[in-house]
């Protein structure tokens, strides 16, 4: 694992800089901790000073401390992305594995639904779940739905995977010695299909973090827990370009920019690394 | 040709399930809103003007009768499909009588033609460029690219959007940053008004061209540059065959059968990227009518609208994935 990193640090510099700009938002969102003021509290700093020395990310018009606001509302966008990856990384698996180890009319099945879900356009099927739940869509509600539309693609990478590996000698073995289809799968091939999980689930959560500040920016997510994507929707709604109010604007888009080029760097490298013809061509190269 | 007269038609069932499951979650998605469609417009109508309350329960009634509210779900599921398959949804509550059809059909044109637009060419530019890229790994100017390409392709169609209309809006401001076309033109077919039509849409296909740019870009470039190494390629240029038909027709040829399938899979991302650049560039197409109708708590047109999308996400796919097996003749038609 660590020689993993080690080799992935020094021969990858992507990975790197995707470490360091993901570092950096984590350590950041983990501040809120210690915040010294409830985010949610409003007037609490004189509103519209500029970055300064007091108030190192400015303050907005509603008169809240932009550093521990964001610092709040990465923390929520964070979790949201950890969440809908992990829910829909369990569906994927399950459904990956199934198909590929069970294949027959299991796959056929699953592959069916899979294709179904697949072209379903998510972002008015996600507008249309605000407009009936309203003000009680809370964060964790948007994270299931999001989770249960976020496995297919996933869903089939493993499948692929999982079903070269049913040909495989060991495969047999644990079938002969009388391994339950369960157990195969689960600890036999599992550890097999872990890294395209881990390298998925990191591009799901660019995925999900960027659905979530698109509904939260057109107004369509609950306003009252603070995200990346309620941040810029309140800078909106207080004209905040118009007023002058940049700070507002400018820092939430570039630490969001900041933490999807770094999450994309991750999967970008953990992906040549996983693919061997991608990474002796990088090694020999170095 | 028997094989992929099968084929065809085992995708039709498909795209009749995806039609149908879509079509279905949307209805009863809307259907389990709280809020009532006669209602609303009861109560709009009693707001604007003092009714003798026997003819706002006549009004209630009629309405009643007319939406069908009445009835349980079942019944209204069957009655939603038999109008759905003529192509009538009801009325829109936005625009009161007016069909909620008429709405969609009259936003279709725009988002389709952005979407086409900006398709084409982030896909054609991307994929020739990627191919490139792929093949000469030394160029710097491609290098380059690629490193942009990298930087812009995860971020948010918002974002991107957001920032041109700031560039071009506010800072430099050069192009119009809403609606279709200018008000002093009248719409019809004239240079004046074709050109205000491509003047308008610049910064909305710019948008989504960025963002689909660098994601066939890359995908494009890492194929290839698992192709390059295969032995046939080698042999191709040993043999002296010229490096530019190695390049179009040996290596990108055969990478462009995945992208292809790439793209069909991409498509209903890319519908959600247009609502969102509609929205934000006041573009007069499907997505804002969207928006504009969940705001309004417009059940029927909010439906509309969705059934349409699914409908014209799924045939788009649909089509995609019948020229594959045309161009790839390795691919079995089973």
């Amino acid at each position: 694992m660590f020689a993993v990193i080690r080799d992935l640090t020094r021969y990858n510099i992507e990975f790197a800089i995707g470490c360091l700009l993901v570092g950096i938002i984590t350590l950041f969102a983990l501040a809120s901790f210690f915040a010294p003021v409830a985010p949610t509290m409003i007037y609490t700093v004189p509103p519209d000073m500029p970055p300064s020395m007091t108030y190192w990310f400015g303050t907005n018009s509603r008169g809240q401390d932009l550093f521990w606001q964001l610092s709040y509302a990465f923390r929520n966008t964070l979790t949201f992305g950890v969440l809908v990856a992990i829910i829909s990384r369990i569906i994927s698996i399950t459904v990956g594995l199934l198909a590929g180890y069970l294949g027959g009319w299991v796959d056929r099945v699953l592959m069916f639904f899979n294709d179904i879900f697949v072209s379903l356009p998510i972002f008015p099927l996600l507008i249309l779940v605000y407009f009936v739940l309203r003000s009680n869509l809370d964060m964790f509600t948007l994270a299931l739905i999001m989770g249960c539309l976020g496995w297919p693609f996933d869903a089939r990478l493993i499948r692929s995977v999982s079903l070269g590996l049913r040909h495989r000698e060991f495969t047999r073995h644990a079938t002969f010695s009388g391994m339950s289809p369960r157990k195969i799968m689960f600890e036999e091939h599992l550890p097999y299909v872990m890294p395209i999980v881990l390298s998925t689930a990191i591009a799901n959560m660019i995925w999900s973090i960027g659905m979530e500040v698109t509904l939260a920016v057109l107004g369509f997510t609950n306003l009252n827990i603070p995200t990346v994507g309620t941040t810029l929707y309140w800078a909106n709604n207080h004209s905040a370009m118009i007023v002058g109010v940049w700070w507002w604007i400018l820092i939430p888009v570039v630490l969001i920019v900041a933490l999807f080029i770094g999450l994309f760097l991750l999967t970008v490298s953990l992906n040549e690394y996983i693919d061997p013809r991608s990474r002796l061509r990088r090694m020999g190269g170095a | 040709m028997r094989d992929y007269l099968t084929f065809v038609l085992k995708r039709l069932l498909q795209l009749a399930a995806v039609v149908f499951a879509g079509i279905s979650a949307a209805f009863f998605i809307t259907h389990l809103s709280p809020i009532s469609p006669v209602d609303m417009i009861v109560n709009r109508v009693a707001a604007q003007a003092s009714v003798s309350p026997l003819a706002i329960m006549e009004l209630r009634e009629s309405l009643s009768a007319l939406f069908g509210t009445d009835l349980p779900l079942h019944i209204k599921y069957f009655n939603f499909w038999t109008r759905f398959l003529v192509g009538d949804l009801g009325p829109s509550l936005l625009a009161f009588p007016t069909p909620a059809m008429n709405l969609v059909m009259r936003a279709l044109p725009w988002t389709v033609g952005l979407l086409m637009t900006s398709i084409l060419i982030s896909w054609t530019i991307g994929n020739i460029l990627g191919g490139l890229g792929g093949y000469y790994q030394n160029n710097r100017f491609l290098k380059a690219f690629g490193v942009v390409a990298m930087g812009v392709q995860p971020i948010p169609y918002y974002i991107v959007a957001f920032l041109l209309v700031l560039l071009f809006g506010y800072f430099w401001p050069v192009m119009p940053i809403s609606g279709g076309f200018s008000i002093n033109v009248r719409p019809g077919f004239t240079f004046e008004f074709i050109a205000s039509v491509i003047h308008h849409s610049i910064l909305p296909a710019a948008s989504l061209v960025i963002v689909g740019l660098g994601i066939s870009f890359l995908g494009m470039r890492a194929m290839v540059s698992n192709i390059v190494t295969e032995d046939y390629v080698t042999y191709a240029e040993l043999a002296g065959v010229k490096t530019e038909r190695v390049v179009f027709f040996y290596v990108i040829r055969n990478a462009m059968v995945p992208q292809l399938t790439g793209l069909a899979m991409a498509l209903g991302g890319i519908f959600s990227g247009t609502i969102i650049t509609e929205q934000v560039f006041a573009y007069p197409g499907l997505g804002a009518l969207l928006v504009s109708a969940v705001n309004a708590g417009d059940t029927t047109l909010v439906l509309a609208v969705s059934s349409i999308a699914v409908v014209a996400v799924a045939s788009a796919i649909f089509v995609i994935d019948l020229l594959h097996p045309l161009l790839d003749p390795r691919v079995k038609v089973k």
